[in-house]
């Protein structure tokens, strides 16, 4: 016996919506980019466990600062010498009150640079700092 | 007449590549996203002039030398059994403020470390002192 089926459904997908649905997800991703602006110093990053890291949790409001092995202070792709460390991040304080200092030094440098770092910063008054790390655990 | 004519020419704008297009900056973007995020130990400097007072024995000394060994409370311990100890101290008094002192030659590295133990034993209050 053969079965002849009742009714013929016809399946398809509607596309008519796809360019709005595309579009939607393209304004998603235009909104949500930051480019990648600097490239900084060659450091090695330390290493902390990943329940002590927390994630910063927007780029836009982040500063970068590398300090590689020796010493040498780069702030947005540009280098400094100590001195100077406190007016630039001044002028970046000043612009953004939500400012996020990422430090990302090298875990060969000793804590007398560290600390001088430290008191430039709060002279800026840039006191919020994250020290840029690896995970590891 | 010529004059005429001209109105029957209306201007389009093709829409049939709008999807190619906006599918190709799709791309693009997807492509320049970068999802991960900075992650690191997060810290509050004090503010300039805002030094306080408090009692001594709210006070935990950590204290790294230039050979960097650590010392807890005038004993010295491994990195690893900061941890353990803070926490204990932390549930004995929970306004506990740890001091963090430094030698100018003590590795930044260790530092982090002895940070990551104090943060992995969820002690807030960390203060960095200077000489």
């Amino acid at each position: 016996m053969k079965f002849s089926r009742k009714t013929k459904v016809k399946t398809e997908i509607p596309t008519s919506s796809m360019p709005d649905i595309i579009f939607m997800l393209l304004i998603f991703f235009m909104v949500t980019t930051v480019m990648k602006e600097f490239d900084g110093l060659p450091v090695l990053l330390p290493s902390a466990h990943k329940d002590a890291i927390k994630k910063l949790d927007t780029k836009r409001h982040v500063t970068h600062v590398w300090v590689d092995r020796l010493g040498t202070i780069c702030i947005n792709d540009k280098t400094y010498k100590i001195d100077d460390v406190r007016t630039v991040m001044w002028g970046i304080r000043a612009a953004d009150p939500q400012l996020i200092v990422s430090m990302k030094m090298d875990k060969g440098l000793k804590m007398e640079t560290v600390n001088s770092l430290h008191q430039e910063m709060r002279k800026a008054d840039a006191l919020k700092i994250n020290y840029s790390t690896k995970t590891i655990g | 007449m010529l004059v005429e004519n001209r109105k029957k020419h209306v201007g389009e704008i093709p829409t049939s590549s709008m999807a190619d297009i906006a599918f190709l900056l799709l791309v693009f973007f997807l492509v320049t996203t970068t999802i991960d995020m900075d992650k690191g130990l997060g810290i509050v400097l004090p503010a300039e002039g805002q030094e306080t007072e408090v009692s001594k024995k709210n006070i935990t000394n950590i204290l790294i030398n230039a050979q960097n060994k650590v010392m807890i409370d005038k004993e010295i311990v491994d990195v690893s059994a900061i941890k353990p100890l803070i926490k204990q101290k932390i549930t004995a008094n929970d306004k506990l403020i740890v001091s963090l002192k430094t030698a100018p030659q003590t590795s930044y590295e260790t530092y982090l470390k002895v940070v990551d133990q104090l943060k992995l034993a969820n002690a807030t209050r960390i203060s960095i002192a200077n000489q």
